[in-house]
C-alpha cells in the first residue's frame, strides 16, 4: 500500500478562522467560550458554547461571505459553509487546484458531521406545522444532508474522485481522516479532501444534549473555566462549532509536485464498545482496542508515542479515557505528554476528530505540545503529563489523536513526524 | 412599470443574487439569470409568498422568464 502524507491544512474554531491564528491562541492558553446571545437561553441550563469569533474576516473572525455566496448561504445549513471555508483554506494551503480532468478524477472530497443541519430541520418543521407542505423550501433537504457538505466542496473545487461522509458523532472527523487515508493507500484517489463540520449551538441540540446530561451547567456566569477536562470540578462537556479539513496524499503525489509535507499517517485503528447508546465501556475497553490497532497498524511500541491529543471532553468518561492510555503505556506513561484541546475550544463533535488531527500534526511541525487549560486539581493522579495551563516544548515524533463517540464508535490516527 | 412588475422583478433579483439590471421581462430564469429547477421551484413559492395567491404546478411549467412570472401575477394575484 502506499505512504499516505497531509500536505494541507484548513480550519474555522471557536478560537478564530484560520490554523495559524487558532494555533497560536491555543498555545497561548486562551478559551474559546462565552455567553450564548443570539438565541434564548433562558430556559435552558447550559447557556455558554464555544461559539465562532463572527467578524467582517479581519483578525481572525469568521465572515460567512468570505467563504459562500449570500444567495447559496440561504439554502444551506451553516455546518455546509464552515465546511467550505476549512475545505478551501486547505486546498490553498495544499497549493492544489486540480483542473485537468485526470487530476480531478483522482482528487476526492471525504468531510463527515455528526449531526447535520438540524437548525434548518428544526425550522422547516415549524414552518410545515404552521403553513403546510407547499411553503418548504427545495432547499430543505440538500440544504440539510450531511454529505452535502462534501458535494459543496467537490462542485466549488472540481473534485471528481470518491466522494464519500463519515457520520459517527463525536468520531466523525477522525474517521473521516483515517479513512480517507485509506482510500489513497488503496490508490481510489491520490488526493482526499477530508474532514469534519458542526454547527450544533441552536435551540434543539443545546436542549437535547442538555436532557442527556451531557452538558456543563455549573459555570455559566464564567464560561472560560467551565472546559476543564481531568479536573475534579468538571461537569460536563461545552458545546462548539466549526470544522477541521486537511488534504490527505499519496505521498509519491506530494514528492513529485514538491508540496509541503505536515506529516504522515501511519496508523489508523477502529473499534466498538457494544455497550451503551451515550456512555463508554466503563473498563475504557474500546478505547484501548482502538488505540491498540491504530499502533499495530503503525508498526510501533505504546512507548514510541510522544504526544496524544485526548478525547477529553470534561465529563466523567475523561477518566475511563485515562485509564485506558495508562493500560495501554503501562511503564512508558511517564514519558508521554497529553492534552485535551477541547479545554480551549470546547467540544466540536463531528468536526472535533478533524480539528485534533490538525493540532496534532502542529503539535509534529512545532515540537510542542499545546495544553490542557484549567486544570487545576487533577481528579485522579497519573504518571502522564497532562500539560496543564501552558504548552509543553518536546520532542515529538509520533502524535495519537483520540476520538469516541456516542453509540460506542471509536477512532484513533497516528501521525508521524515526516522522514524519507 | 406596474407595481406587480416591480416586486417581481426585485424578488427575482434577491433569490437569484443578480444585478438588478439584469432582470428585464425578456430575461429567462434558467438561460439568462443563472437559476437551476430547484431555484424556480423557490422563485414560485416566493411568488405565490408574496402575491398571497397560489400556482398550480402545471402553471409554474409556463413561467419561464420574468416576464412570464408578471403575466400570470397580474392577471392572478389577490
Amino acid at each position: 500500500m502506499r505512504r499516505v502524507v497531509v500536505t494541507g491544512l484548513g480550519m474555522v474554531t471557536p478560537l478564530g478562522c484560520g490554523v495559524e491564528i487558532t494555533w497560536q491562541r491555543l498555545l497561548a492558553g486562551q478559551s474559546g467560550a462565552n455567553r450564548i446571545e443570539n438565541f434564548d437561553v433562558s430556559d435552558l441550563p447550559a447557556k455558554i458554547a464555544c461559539q465562532l469569533p463572527r467578524g467582517d474576516g479581519t483578525d481572525g473572525t469568521f465572515n460567512p461571505d468570505q467563504w459562500m455566496e449570500p444567495k447559496e448561504q440561504r439554502k444551506v445549513d451553516e455546518f455546509i459553509i464552515y465546511a467550505m471555508a476549512a475545505a478551501r483554506q486547505a486546498l490553498d494551503d495544499a497549493d492544489w487546484h486540480p483542473t485537468s480532468y485526470e487530476d480531478q478524477c483522482a482528487s476526492g472530497v471525504l468531510i463527515g458531521s455528526g449531526i447535520g443541519g438540524l437548525q434548518g430541520i428544526a425550522e422547516t418543521a415549524l414552518l410545515l406545522q404552521e403553513r403546510g407542505p407547499r411553503r418548504v423550501s427545495p432547499f430543505f433537504i440538500p440544504g440539510r444532508l450531511i454529505n452535502l457538505a462534501g458535494g459543496y466542496v467537490s462542485i466549488e473545487h472540481g473534485l471528481k474522485g470518491p466522494n464519500h461522509a463519515v457520520v459517527t458523532a463525536c468520531s466523525t472527523g477522525a474517521h473521516a481522516i483515517g479513512d480517507a487515508a485509506r482510500l489513497v493507500a488503496f490508490g481510489d484517489a491520490d488526493v482526499m479532501v477530508a474532514g469534519g463540520t458542526e454547527s450544533p449551538i441552536n435551540r434543539l441540540a443545546m436542549a437535547g444534549f442538555a436532557a442527556c446530561r451531557a452538558l456543563s451547567t455549573s459555570y455559566n456566569d464564567t464560561p472560560e473555566k467551565a472546559s476543564r477536562p481531568y479536573d475534579r470540578d468538571r461537569d460536563g462537556f461545552v458545546m462548539g462549532e466549526g470544522a477541521g479539513v486537511v488534504v490527505v496524499e499519496a505521498l509519491e503525489h506530494a514528492l513529485a509536485r514538491g508540496a509541503r509535507i505536515y506529516g504522515e499517517i501511519v496508523g489508523y485503528g477502529l473499534s466498538g464498545d457494544a455497550y451503551h447508546i451515550t456512555a463508554p465501556s466503563e473498563d475504557g475497553d474500546g478505547a484501548f482496542r482502538c488505540m491498540t490497532a491504530a499502533l499495530k497498524r503503525a508498526g510501533i511500541s505504546p512507548a514510541e508515542i510522544d504526544y496524544i491529543n485526548a478525547h477529553g471532553t470534561s465529563t466523567m468518561a475523561d477518566g475511563i479515557e485515562l485509564g485506558a492510555v495508562q493500560r495501554l503505556l503501562g511503564n512508558s506513561a511517564a514519558t508521554v505528554s497529553m492534552s485535551s484541546t477541547k479545554s480551549a475550544i470546547g467540544h466540536l463533535l463531528g468536526a472535533a476528530g478533524a480539528v485534533e488531527a490538525i493540532f496534532s500534526l502542529l503539535a509534529i511541525r512545532d515540537q510542542i505540545a499545546p495544553p490542557t487549560i484549567n486544570l487545576d486539581n487533577p481528579s485522579v493522579e497519573t504518571a502522564i503529563d497532562l500539560v496543564p495551563h501552558t504548552p509543553r516544548e518536546r520532542k515529538i515524533d509520533y502524535a495519537l489523536s483520540n476520538s469516541f463517540g456516542f453509540g460506542g464508535t471509536n477512532a484513533s490516527v497516528v501521525f508521524k513526524r515526516y522522514t524519507q | 412599470m406596474s407595481d406587480i412588475a416591480e416586486r417581481v422583478k426585485k424578488i427575482v433579483a434577491e433569490h437569484l443574487g443578480v444585478e438588478p439590471e439584469k432582470v428585464t421581462e425578456n430575461a429567462s430564469f434558467i438561460d439568462d439569470l443563472g437559476a437551476d429547477s430547484l431555484d424556480t421551484v423557490e422563485l414560485v413559492m416566493a411568488f405565490e409568498e408574496a402575491f398571497n395567491c397560489e400556482i398550480p404546478d402545471d402553471a409554474a411549467e409556463t413561467i419561464l422568464t420574468v416576464g412570464d412570472a408578471i403575466n400570470f401575477l397580474e392577471k392572478n394575484a389577490a
